[in-house]
């Protein structure tokens, strides 16, 4: 016989039948049925709530973002149509202990690479010491040879990074990418949290969640540690492409976080070495510049001639000393993927560590003998090319097809400096809120780290998903989203 | 963004006033109300044969695209106003672009129209209440009240030139009706009836309309208030350029001071087209001043 009250304590354990633990390192479970420690309240949420209740916080946190206007725009189909950023309702849980080796190997990671790109634009003594090749830095498409023997203000070339991170199936965090130039998506580890506590205000108070809302405070801080050498006072502002770019809610986001002006490159004038933004009551000076405009379209009179978005002038005003650029220019040749196969070797030669954070196995096609092994097996590994990002320019070797990889055989052979190729790995899964039930999804972690007078780096990050069941790839342009991380006390 | 708010909710406001008139009246008369309508409305179409369709055409197309425009031109300034402001034009947005497909526009035209005239009232308030009164709360009323002021003069001329006729006989109910239009077309009816009483007469519907002080959408309560927000930013920007167009806010108000009453019944066709040409000039002139100038010509004065 049922007791009295069964039904409203009813779990519904259906609703992770379609959860199957698989080679992947699983975030949630550490064996079928049983959560981690740090997951637990978690999961007894997920067996009481009633799908109903489920589907309503989904959808409000739908409209939530529909509203505040965190959308992108899909071309193609019906003109203009747009969509919310995919994200999912359930937090991605990162413990504390966890959380301190990554922020650990971030700042080593990150202090390296600051003091590499500062040696190659002036001595160059890793080159001449031959821990990188010389043909690595200067055949790469971002070195900037304009930087040469130009010291940025305190030294710092790398202001805002977004590191991205996996997880391997033995749960260690490894390195996938360093994304050093203009990295993004904070904002939607901002918004997000911000939903994600109107949605589920009692667990995040019981979980004990370390706040995140400090980033905009810090970056402007950060920012402001950069600014030119007599400026106590100095005028920030925000270079933005421009509304038609896919990233305008960020920019305009974070402006407005900062408290300071978003601007476009029609709005800057340079005269004698000195930038001026236009205001209501005429021109004022900039000091500095947080630019979300590529290094290729920054100044038309340095880089691409072609380019419209840029400030004729502004180069040489930055090399003067009278403007900050954060990031500084020329750092997207630390990022580069076939550079990437070298930074455990810059942290042993700069800092005299051993890296926290190891790098996935990375074969350059440059080299003759890892390409005719990487040709001999490209159904085994992940193809990239070394420039592209977005997963685009990509071979994800078990999942082609015959014709595509000899198409990239072609590609390789055609111009081998261009890709590298990594083992194909499994990256950890987490569960998400697929209508109805609970199912596993690849996920990633890109932590962002803020390097000014000091480096800063807010527990969390942005927890990106492959929502295609199966798939690997987490990028919002190929079908991935987003979903908040908690990183606890 | 706030002239194409307000655009939309004029709009939208003539049409719901003039769907609700359409039923007191013979169809004999509708196709030239509807003529009337698209011209008071801004539309050069001369659409003989189905007045009716091209005016509510014209109508919800301008109510979408303002919208629309209304959002853009926010988006651009996003980081200058709030949040708040910023969440329920695109609530509005989203909405209207649900109501405002023309199969349901169709069949029920005052949701869309309800939401528009509601979504801009709501965010009138919200940018009252969560933006400081500096210079960019000043420019969003600035925009508002030259989109309002040519409105209403244009909305006045066009049905004087209808209906206006002296002596003669009383009133026929359907005449009322059409002076009550126009006084609901600019939400002033009631305020009207507080002044003057329910007793309509057209030389007070005009002074109403025009010259009171305390009205918010009479000519006057318009350029009273686009004056003082002008003056507000001049303060503010201390640029000299900007003499100029204090003193086309000057001649507006002049010409509404001390232009006797007689004088314009008598011109009010001329009256309200010297009101729009000023509006006109002063929109200019703001962009040219504040927005647009060259950045060259400023580093070099």
């Amino acid at each position: 016989m049922s007791t009295p009250g069964f039904d409203t304590l009813q779990r519904h354990t259906s609703r992770f039948q379609n959860y199957r633990l698989g080679g992947a390192y699983d975030e949630m479970f550490e064996a079928e049925s049983v959560p981690r420690p740090h997951y637990r309240a978690l999961h007894e949420l997920l067996l009481e709530l009633p799908l109903e209740e489920m589907r309503r916080r989904k959808q409000a946190a739908d409209i939530s973002f529909l509203h505040q206007g965190i959308t992108f725009t899909v071309y193609g189909r019906e003109e203009g149509t747009e969509r919310i950023i995919p994200h999912d309702l359930l937090p991605r849980i990162i413990t504390s202990a966890e959380w301190e080796t990554i922020e650990r190997g971030l700042r080593q990671r990150i202090t390296a690479l600051n003091l590499f790109l500062s040696d190659i634009y002036s001595a160059g003594r890793c080159m001449a010491e031959g821990i990188v090749p010389r043909e690595i830095v200067y055949s790469c498409k971002h070195f900037r040879r304009q930087m040469r023997e130009f010291s940025v203000p305190k030294n710092i070339y790398i202001t805002v990074v977004g590191t991205d991170l996996i997880r391997m199936p033995d749960g260690r965090f490894v390195v996938l990418e360093d994304n050093l130039r203009v990295p993004s998506g904070v904002s939607y580890m901002l918004t997000s949290r911000q939903v994600m506590k109107r949605i589920f205000p009692e667990l995040f108070r019981r979980a004990d969640v370390r706040p995140i809302d400090h980033y905009s405070e810090t970056l402007l801080a950060t920012l402001r540690a950069l600014a030119p050498e007599g400026r106590p006072e100095p005028n920030i502002v925000l270079l933005t492409p421009g509304v038609y770019n896919s990233a305008y809610f960020e920019h305009a986001f974070l402006a407005r976080q900062m408290g300071i002006e978003l601007v476009e490159g029609r709005d800057l004038a340079v005269n004698d070495n000195v930038v001026y933004m236009r205001t209501t009551a005429g021109l004022r000076r900039v000091d500095v510049i947080y630019r979300r405009v590529d290094d290729d379209y920054i100044d038309p009179l340095a880089f691409r001639p072609d380019s419209s978005l840029g400030v004729a002038g502004l180069f040489n005003a930055y090399r003067s000393g009278n403007v900050t650029l954060a990031n500084a220019l020329g750092t997207g040749v630390a990022d580069d993927k076939a550079l990437y196969a070298y930074v455990p070797k810059i942290i042993r030669y700069f800092l005299g560590e051993e890296p926290v954070l190891d790098n996935v196995t990375t074969f350059l096609c440059s080299d003759p003998k890892e390409r005719a092994h990487v040709l001999g097996h490209l159904d085994e590994y992940v193809v990239k090319a070394v420039g592209e990002s977005g997963g685009y320019g990509m071979l994800i070797g078990p999942f082609s097809t015959a014709v595509e990889r000899e198409e990239f055989r072609r590609r390789v052979q055609a111009d081998p400096r261009n890709y590298i190729a990594q083992p194909t790995i499994q990256l950890s899964r987490a569960p998400c809120f697929m209508d109805g039930s609970v199912e596993p999804r690849h996920v990633d972690l890109r932590p962002y780290v803020l390097y000014g007078d000091k480096i800063t780096i807010v527990p969390g990050g942005l927890t990106r998903v492959a929502l295609r069941q199966g798939s690997l790839v987490v990028n919002s342009s190929q079908g991935g989203g987003c979903k908040d991380t908690w990183v606890l006390h | 963004m706030s002239r194409y708010l307000e655009r939309a909710e004029h709009t939208a406001r003539v049409l719901s006033v003039h769907l609700n008139l359409m039923l007191e009246h013979d169809l004999g008369s509708t196709g030239r109300r509807w003529l009337r309508v698209l011209a008071c409305l801004g539309s050069a179409e001369q659409a003989e044969a189905d007045a009716f369709g091209a005016a509510q055409t014209y109508a919800l197309n301008q109510i979408v695209t303002c919208i629309a425009a209304a959002r853009e031109n926010s988006r651009q300034v996003r980081e200058q106003i709030s949040s708040e402001v910023w969440e329920e034009i695109n609530r509005l947005f989203h909405e209207s672009k649900r109501v405002g497909t023309p199969e349901f526009f169709g069949r029920q035209p005052y949701e869309l129209l309800a939401t528009v005239m509601q979504g801009s009232y709501l965010i009138h308030g919200i940018t009252d209440a969560t933006m400081t009164h500096g210079q960019g709360w000043q420019f969003i009323q600035a925009g508002r009240f030259i989109e309002r002021v040519q409105q209403a003069a244009r909305l006045v001329d066009s049905h004087f030139t209808e209906f206006f006729r002296t002596g003669g006989e009383p009133w026929s109910a359907s005449e009322h009706i059409e002076w009550i239009g126009l006084l609901r077309s600019c939400s002033a009816f009631e305020a009207y009836c507080k002044v003057y009483t329910a007793e309509l007469r057209p030389e007070r519907v005009a002074e109403f309309l025009l010259l009171n002080a305390e009205f918010p959408h009479s000519v006057r309560f318009g350029v009273d208030c686009l004056r003082r927000s002008l003056e507000a930013v001049h303060q503010s920007t201390a640029t000299r350029r900007s003499d100029g167009l204090g003193k086309l806010a000057g001649r507006l108000t002049a010409l509404l001071s001390y232009t006797p009453l007689e004088e314009i019944r008598g011109n009010l066709h001329e009256f309200s087209g010297n009101i729009r040409r000023l509006c006109g000039q002063i929109h200019a002139g703001i962009y040219q001043v504040y927005i647009t100038y060259p950045i060259e010509a400023a580093l070099h004065a």
